[in-house]
C-alpha cells in the first residue's frame, strides 16, 4: 500500500521536475529576451533561502497568516451561524435573502474603497475584506447544505423525541457538513488570492506589500518567490479543509 | 393503557375520519394510494398540522408536539441517519432523553439481541441490507419504549420471502410487548395476515372497519372496488383430512382447503387468484373445476370471465394477453385451478 503511494507521488513529482528543469535551463542559456526579467530557478532558491533566514519571509508571511485566519474564522462562524438561523426558518430566510442576494455579488475588492475609509489603513481593513469574502459563500453553502437536508430524517428525529435546537446539532448539521465544506474549501483558498491583493493596494505589511516591494526594485526572484508561497498556502489550505471533510464523512457518504 | 381515538380529523386529503385503536391492538390501515394512510399517521404523530382532535387514552394530545407524543415511527424509507452507526441510531432517542450512559449501553445491547442485529453494530446504513435497515429502524423506533407505534408500509421494499419473514417475526413482538400498533399497507394479503382489526380508507375516509374475514365477506361497495369482489362458495360438506386439511363440497365444487378448524361455513376467493385454462391442467385432481365459459368482459388490460360450474358461477380474471393465446369463445369448455393457499374461509365460530 505504502509503496504503491510512494510510486504514485513520484509520477506527480516528476512533471515538477521536468519544468523546473526547463525553466533553469532557459534562463541559463539566455533563451528569453531580457535576462533580467527571467531568473533562474536556483536563484530563486537562493533568494528564498536568504529571505527566510533573514527572517523577512517569516515576518511578512505571519502577518498575512495572521490576518487570513482571523477573518476567515469570523467569516466562516459568521456565514454558518446565520445560514443555520436562514436554512432552518423560513421566516429569516424570507427576510435576509433579498439584502443578502444583493449584497453577495459584489466582489469583496470592490469593498476596499470603503473599508479603507471606514477603517483606515491598519490591521482591521484586510481583516474585514477577508471576512467578506469568506462569510456569503459559507453562508448560502450552509443554506442550500440545510435545505438540502431530507425533511423525513428531521421528522424522524422528532418523533425520537428531539427539540430543534437537538436536531439542528446533531441530523441537521452533520448531514449539511458535505455542502459547508464545499464552502470552506472554496473560500480557504480564496481568503489567500484576495488578502494579496488587499495587501499590495493598501498595506504596508504581509507577502502582497512585499511583492509590492520587490517590484519597485525591481527584485523579480523575489516576486517568484512571494509567488510560489502563496500557490502553497491557497493548496494548503484547499487540502486541509479537504482532508477535513473526508475525515468527518467518508465512513457513511 | 394506550388506546388511540381520532376524531373528525381533516387533513388534505383525509375528509372528518373517525377511529378508534385499542389498547395493545394491531390494527391495520388499508387503502390504495392517495388514500390519505401516510397523511393519518402523521397526523396521529404530531408531524402535521390538523384539523379535529387525536386522544391517547381518551386525553387530547392536540397540543402536543411531535416530540412530546411518545411515539415511534417506523417511516416507509426506514430514514436511518445515514451519519451514524447502527448502535448509535438505535441510541438517539435515548441520548436525546439524556439517559445515562449505562442505561444507553444497556437498552441498546438489549435491542440489538431482540432484533438479531448484533454483529452489525457498528456498520452504517449503508453497509446494511435492506431487511437490516428495517430491523435496526424499528430497534430505534421501540428503543424509548413508545406507547403507540406506527408502521408505514415498512416492507414495501423488500422482497417477498424476506418480508413476509419479517411480519411474521413483528406480529410476534407486537404480542410480546403490547404495544398499540397501526399498520400500514395497501396489500390485502399483508392487512389479513398482520391484523386484529383492519380499517379500510379510501379517497380521505375510512370505508370499512372490521375483522379481516368481515373485510373479506362482506366488503362495502367501495371496500369492493379496492380489494376486488370475491367469489363466495357456500358449504354443504366438511371432512377433515389430515395434515390440517379439510376437503369442503360446494354444490358440485370439491375443494380442500387448509383450516384448523373443521365446520367450515363459506369459502371465497377473489377473481384474480383463480387459474384459467383451455385444457385440463396435469397433476392431481385437487381443487380443479371443469366448467363453461358463459361470460367474457374485456377491459383495458385485464379480462373478466364468468365459469358455470353445475349451480355455482365463478368470476375468474385474467391478464388480456394469455386470455387471448388461449382464443377461448362463450359456450367453450375450461379447467379452473383453486390455489389452497388463496381461499379464505369462515368457520363457525365467527
Amino acid at each position: 500500500m505504502k509503496i504503491v503511494k510512494i510510486f504514485k507521488l513520484k509520477w506527480e513529482i516528476i512533471p515538477i521536475i521536468i519544468f523546473l528543469g526547463i525553466w533553469e535551463i532557459i534562463a541559463r542559456l539566455d533563451l528569453m529576451p531580457g535576462q533580467f526579467f527571467f531568473p533562474p530557478f536556483s536563484t530563486v532558491v537562493t533568494e528564498f533561502w536568504y529571505l527566510t533566514v533573514s527572517g523577512v519571509l517569516g515576518r511578512n508571511f505571519l502577518s498575512s497568516l495572521i490576518r487570513v485566519l482571523i477573518g476567515f474564522s469570523a467569516g466562516s462562524i459568521a456565514g454558518l451561524f446565520i445560514g443555520i438561523i436562514m436554512g432552518w426558518n423560513n421566516l429569516a430566510n424570507k427576510a435576509l435573502n433579498p439584502i443578502i442576494s444583493l449584497i453577495y455579488p459584489i466582489p469583496a475588492l470592490g469593498w476596499l474603497p470603503l473599508l479603507m475609509l471606514w477603517f483606515g489603513i491598519g490591521e482591521i481593513l484586510p481583516i474585514a475584506i477577508i471576512f467578506i469574502c469568506s462569510f456569503f459563500p459559507i453562508l448560502y453553502n450552509t443554506v442550500t447544505g440545510i435545505k438540502n437536508v431530507n425533511k423525513n430524517y428531521i421528522y424522524a428525529a422528532r418523533t425520537l423525541g428531539a427539540p430543534d435546537i437537538e436536531i439542528i446539532t446533531t441530523v441537521v448539521m452533520p448531514l449539511a457538513l458535505p455542502n459547508i465544506f464545499t464552502g470552506l474549501r472554496l473560500e480557504a483558498g480564496m481568503a489567500w488570492r484576495v488578502i494579496i491583493a488587499a495587501e499590495m493596494v493598501a498595506i504596508p505589511t504581509g507577502i502582497g506589500a512585499l511583492m509590492m516591494k520587490a517590484e519597485s526594485l525591481i527584485r523579480i526572484d523575489i516576486i517568484i518567490v512571494c509567488l510560489i508561497v502563496l500557490g502553497i498556502m491557497c493548496l494548503s489550505f484547499e487540502k486541509f479543509f479537504a482532508f477535513l471533510e473526508k475525515k468527518l464523512t467518508y465512513r457513511w457518504r | 393503557m394506550s388506546s388511540i381515538k381520532l376524531k373528525n380529523i381533516s387533513k388534505y386529503i383525509c375528509k372528518n375520519i373517525n377511529l378508534e385503536i385499542f389498547d395493545k391492538e394491531l390494527l391495520v390501515l388499508l387503502g390504495p394510494n392517495g388514500a390519505g394512510k401516510s397523511t393519518l399517521l402523521n397526523v396521529i404523530a404530531g408531524l402535521i398540522d390538523y384539523e379535529g382532535s387525536v386522544f391517547f387514552n381518551k386525553i387530547p394530545v392536540d397540543k402536543e408536539p411531535a416530540n412530546k407524543r411518545r411515539i415511534g415511527y417506523l417511516f416507509q424509507e426506514l430514514n436511518l441517519f445515514p451519519h451514524l452507526d447502527v448502535s448509535a441510531n438505535i441510541a438517539y432517542g435515548l441520548r436525546i432523553q439524556k439517559q445515562s450512559q449505562d442505561e444507553i449501553r444497556t437498552r441498546v445491547e438489549e435491542l440489538l439481541q431482540i432484533m438479531k442485529i448484533k454483529h452489525l453494530s457498528s456498520r452504517y446504513p449503508k453497509e446494511l441490507s435492506g431487511g437490516e435497515k428495517q430491523r435496526v429502524a424499528l430497534a430505534r423506533a421501540l428503543a424509548n419504549s413508545p406507547r403507540i407505534l406506527l408502521l408505514d408500509e415498512p416492507m414495501n421494499s423488500l422482497d417477498y420471502r424476506t418480508s413476509k419473514y419479517l411480519r411474521t417475526e413483528f406480529k410476534i413482538l407486537q404480542k410480546k410487548l403490547g404495544i398499540t400498533t397501526i399498520y400500514v399497507t395497501h396489500n390485502f394479503y399483508e392487512a389479513e395476515e398482520m391484523a386484529q382489526r383492519i380499517a379500510v380508507l379510501d379517497k380521505g375516509s375510512v370505508e370499512q372497519v372490521g375483522s379481516p374475514q368481515e373485510i373479506f365477506f362482506h366488503p362495502t361497495e367501495a371496500v369492493n372496488d379496492f380489494i376486488g369482489a370475491p367469489n363466495i362458495l357456500t358449504c354443504d360438506y366438511c371432512n377433515r383430512l389430515s395434515f390440517g386439511l379439510i376437503e369442503v363440497k360446494c354444490g358440485d365444487i370439491s375443494l380442500v382447503v387448509s383450516s384448523e378448524r373443521e365446520k367450515i361455513k363459506k369459502v371465497a376467493i377473489l377473481p384474480e387468484d383463480i387459474y384459467l385454462s383451455d385444457t385440463r391442467p396435469p397433476g392431481p385432481d385437487v381443487n380443479r373445476v371443469r366448467g363453461k365459459l358463459t361470460e367474457i368482459e374485456e377491459s383495458s388490460s385485464t379480462v373478466c370471465c364468468t365459469v358455470k360450474t353445475g349451480k355455482n358461477s365463478l368470476k375468474v380474471k385474467l391478464p388480456q394477453e394469455i386470455f387471448a393465446s388461449m382464443n377461448l369463445n362463450i359456450g367453450d369448455e375450461v379447467w379452473l385451478i383453486l390455489a389452497p393457499r388463496k381461499l379464505k374461509i369462515i368457520t363457525d365460530g365467527e
